[in-house]
């Protein structure tokens, strides 16, 4: 009976959590323009949302704009995880803390100084200013994937390598970049969704010619939902589920080895 | 041996976080010479281990291979390998490719590689395991692909930090066997790091022993078992029973309310000195007015002998007999000259650790009769 119970609560969880996902999908394969009644399947909207050069444009900007910003952010990240790593650990901790603000400060709040900041320094709103925005709230969640790794690697590793022959460039290449690696490509992936899915610090930092996908879908909506819509948002949903997916794949084949191992004690 | 003396340490001086770890170590180290360097956890072999390595550069002092100072020589350009605490292998590379990294780095082409790999796995016994993952092997098997992976590299010197620190007795004992016979057929020096005395004696051609950052006393293991140069080298050693004396004129020593005739001379008179004795050493008599008599406190079988207890004058004394007398009798203790070990009051206290664990085991008998 308590299971029962049980498996309905998480079915209802779910139905909440997942229905309007679900609707919106529906909904962009209905003919019927309106939301209500449904008078056919179409791939009509997916036709027109590829023909639309608005769309098509700020999707270009979108994806354009997470590559630089992500591939900047896990360079940067990495280089400053490590640093941290290596530093003594009163200014560790600080330089931790610091590192949570800009994830724990309110996005409007980060929109709108780093806005007055680009104005101040004269610099024109665009793709610079976009990429520079989202590199400085994607770099915390790189340090964040890669530190615990670099915690995790025997603090020996580095001396072995150099003990082999590597110098210190080599040790980093051959020894310490492939035991972080999943941190890094998990802070890479993350970057790359907070990118494309950031609308509130984009829309402070956009240029009339480099609006982002977000940006652009709000101020579709603004008017009347266009069904386009519905197609693009199914499109995205399916894009992230994989994207989270792949993540959890790569956690899931990292930590297998470890459990084996542990059994065969 | 001095002609092929291949490392030097000079007064090296090591400091971390304001806490001198190193207090002036000098150390010579000569060619295929197999030199262990024994003390207690925290000591400072590690970082001694470190500096001839080249990872952490002393604070004062300098290092010389060979006659050459390499003190700003990083590890990379160092003629030694190193066998790490927990084995550091590479967790990303299989069995192979930890063996063969370092000849990769220099550039040796794919058939050398592959016949030096398979050379060096036959060595230490793990001919077809190249595939596996590190993760996958045991703790013995880990522990020699270490090895593998520092000798493949022909190192003038081999460093080994606790190498068999994580493996189990038996293993514990196949191994010392093996690396010491790895050592005489690579013709090699080793420098070993155990804080396990057993293991240093048999092993070993030198033993440094260090306490506190400095070295105590370095010699043969048999000159290190037998004429420690103080009270805590003849306890770290071997179990001592370590009793304060006055030394009265050469060869009379005043201890546990008598006098002793002893071999040792050369102190003050009546100057106050360490008297140390190996439990195995005292033989228990019938107790009578000629001799030393104490009351059996603790009886304890351990395997060739029985490890005895006796309370004696105001000492507690550790004894080692084949025979077990009863707890709570009285026996008698005699002591032949040769047996009494004087050395002069080290200012270190409590260096008696078999005193204090009996101590212990005493008080939670106590609490156990509550
Ligand atoms: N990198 C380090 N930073 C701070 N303290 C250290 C470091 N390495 C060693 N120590 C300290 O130096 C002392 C000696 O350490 P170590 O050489 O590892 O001793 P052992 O190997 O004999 O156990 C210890 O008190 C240890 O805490
Ligand atoms: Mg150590």
């Amino acid at each position: 009976m308590k299971k029962i119970a049980n498996k309905l609560y998480i079915a209802l969880v779910f139905i909440f959590l997942y229905a309007p996902i679900f609707v919106l999908i529906a909904n962009s394969f209905n003919e019927s323009k309106s939301r209500t009644v449904w008078t056919g399947f179409t791939f009509d909207w997916y036709v027109k949302l590829f023909n639309n050069e608005v769309i098509l444009k700020s999707l270009g900007n979108t994806l354009i704009i997470a590559a630089v910003a992500a591939t900047i952010s896990t360079i940067l990240g990495t280089a400053a995880a490590i640093g941290i790593y290596n530093m003594k650990k009163i200014t560790r901790s600080l330089v931790i803390n610091i590192t949570y603000i800009p994830i724990m400060n309110s996005e409007m709040v980060t929109g709108v100084s780093l806005m007055l900041l680009f104005v101040a320094l004269h610099i024109d709103l665009g793709y610079l200013t976009l990429i520079i925005a989202h590199i400085t709230f994607c770099v915390p969640y790189v340090i964040l994937n890669v530190l615990p790794k670099l915690r995790q690697m025997n603090r020996n590793l580095y001396d072995a390598a150099l003990d082999l022959g590597c110098n210190p460039w080599q040790a980093f290449r051959h020894v310490i970049i492939p035991e972080i690696m999943p941190g890094i490509v998990t802070g890479f992936l993350m970057s790359i969704t907070y990118s494309i899915d950031d609308f509130v610090i984009s829309y402070f930092t956009h240029g009339s010619t480099s609006q982002t996908l977000p940006i652009t879908i709000y101020s579709m909506t603004r008017r009347k939902v266009s069904p386009e819509v519905n197609a693009l948002s199914a499109i995205i949903f399916v894009v992230v589920l994989v994207v989270l997916l792949i993540m959890n794949f790569n956690d899931l084949r990292r930590t297998k080895p470890k459990k084996k191992k542990e059994a065969a004690r | 041996m001095d002609k092929n003396k291949i490392i030097e340490l000079k007064n090296i001086e090591m400091e971390f976080d304001g806490e001198r770890v190193l207090k002036g170590i000098n150390l010579d180290i000569h060619d295929k010479e197999f030199v262990t360097l024994l003390g207690p956890s925290g000591c400072g072999k590690t970082t001694t281990l470190r500096i001839v390595g080249g990872f952490v550069t002393p604070d004062k002092g300098d290092v010389f291979f060979g006659g050459k100072r390499v003190n700003d020589v990083p590890p990379y350009k160092r003629p030694v390998n190193t066998v790490f605490q927990k084995y550091a292998l590479f967790p990303h590379l299989n069995v192979y490719e930890n063996v063969a990294f370092g000849l990769r780095l220099k550039k040796v082409s794919e058939p050398e590689i592959a016949r030096r790999v398979g050379e060096m796995l036959e060595l230490v016994d793990l001919k077809g395991y190249d595939k596996r993952g590190v993760n996958q092997l045991s703790g013995g098997q880990q522990q020699r692909i270490a090895i593998a992976r520092a000798l493949i590299n022909n190192p003038k010197v081999l460093l080994l930090d606790e190498p068999l620190g994580a493996l189990d007795l038996k293993l514990r004992k196949e191994m010392q066997i093996e690396l010491k016979k790895i050592q005489q057929r690579m013709e090699i020096t080793f420098i070993y790091v155990t804080h396990d005395q057993e293991e240093a004696l048999t092993m070993s051609d030198t033993v440094v022993v260090m306490k506190d950052g400095t070295i105590q006393q370095i010699g043969t293991p048999q000159d290190i078992y037998n004429e420690p140069t103080n009270a805590f080298v003849a306890d770290f050693i071997g179990e001592s029973n370590i009793l304060p004396g006055i030394m009265h004129r050469d060869r009379l020593v005043e201890f546990a309310g008598n006098n002793f005739e002893c071999v040792d001379g050369g102190f003050d008179p009546m100057e106050p000195v360490d008297v140390v004795i190996r439990p195995e050493d005292i033989k228990l008599v019938p107790a009578s007015d000629e001799v030393l008599n104490g009351v059996v406190e603790n009886v304890q079988f351990k395997g060739v002998h029985y490890e005895i207890i006796v309370k004696a004058y105001s000492d507690t004394w550790v004894i080692h007999s084949t025979k077990a007398p009863e707890v709570g009798s009285v026996v008698g203790i005699t002591l032949t000259p040769e047996d009494i070990h004087i050395m002069k009051k080290s200012d270190v206290k409590k260096v008696n650790y078999f005193k204090s664990d009996y101590d212990d085991a005493e008080g939670s008998d106590i609490e156990q009769q509550i």
